[in-house]
């Protein structure tokens, strides 16, 4: 049975570096309604911080001007935060190879290439959805207490 | 915000680098050129890196800290990290980091030989 929601968050924020920080205060800042513990609220913000700069870095590599970021979160009553972070970008050629650590498609940025492993072992549950010059939708769930 | 910041320094014939704040990829280029400067100027044979005063790390600054690896590797020399925290030794051992890389947890070593 799904559990009942007790608050929700729609953000819209431009792809900005500077914007990184802003979304990771945001969300953990939201999330703390749920009285996380503080390895919990480190966990969340590596999460975002991954999810964002990816939009960041690669989404919108193409494009002449930076797009847009969409964030959604909300807060369920069995303790869990379920959060979805979209780009309108060039989306994910292929998902599998990016979840394997060490890739990257931007090896001269020094980029850790650990960006979705790192999401998906902090997450509780964690899916990609990608579609090639349409975006890139992150979708995770994180349970508080576990 | 919590910006990043970075300051170079040699001590014992080894480059101290002190980092404060958030590690992350808004930081990570001007950090990462500052350091890069340092190993350019001063070829140490070993480097410290301190993380006692970062507040948080993704894994772009796993990418920065890779990096100068590598860089010291090239030209023969060390780095060790210095004092991260809990959450940052975390991220560190997610990726496989302290396999490669010393990590020394007393900041006390920075001011002795070893």
């Amino acid at each position: 049975m799904k559990s009942k929601t007790l608050n929700k968050i729609d953000i819209k924020i431009p792809a900005l570096s500077q914007n990184e920080s802003l979304a990771r205060q945001i969300l953990c800042s939201f999330a703390s309604q749920l009285d996380p513990t503080v390895e919990e609220i480190g966990d969340l913000r590596v999460i975002i911080s991954e999810a964002v700069t990816n939009c960041v870095v690669h989404a919108y590599r193409l494009a002449s001007t930076p797009g847009y970021i969409y964030i959604s979160a909300e807060l369920f009553e069995n303790r869990s935060v379920k959060i979805r972070i979209r780009d309108t970008g060039c989306g994910i050629e292929d998902i599998e190879k990016c979840m394997q650590p060490f890739y990257t498609t931007d090896p001269a940025g020094e980029r850790g290439g650990m960006g979705f492993p790192i999401m998906k072992e902090l997450s509780d549950k964690f899916k990609v959805a990608s579609i090639l010059k349409k975006g890139t939708t992150i979708t995770l769930y994180k349970k508080f207490g576990a | 915000m919590d910006t990043a910041g970075v300051r170079c320094e040699m001590k014992n014939n080894r480059l101290i680098i002190t980092l404060e704040g958030d590690l992350d990829h808004h930081g990570a280029k001007y950090i990462r050129d500052e350091i890069d400067k340092a190993i350019f100027l001063f070829r140490p044979m070993s480097a410290l890196l301190d993380l006692s005063s970062v507040s948080f790390m993704d894994s772009s600054g796993l990418g920065l800290i890779l990096g100068r690896y590598t860089r010291m590797k090239e030209t023969g020399g060390i780095l060790k990290i210095v004092n991260p925290s809990k959450e940052i030794q975390k991220i560190l051992c997610l990726a496989g980091l302290e396999k490669y890389i010393p990590i020394i947890k007393n900041q006390e070593t920075l001011t002795k030989k070893s």
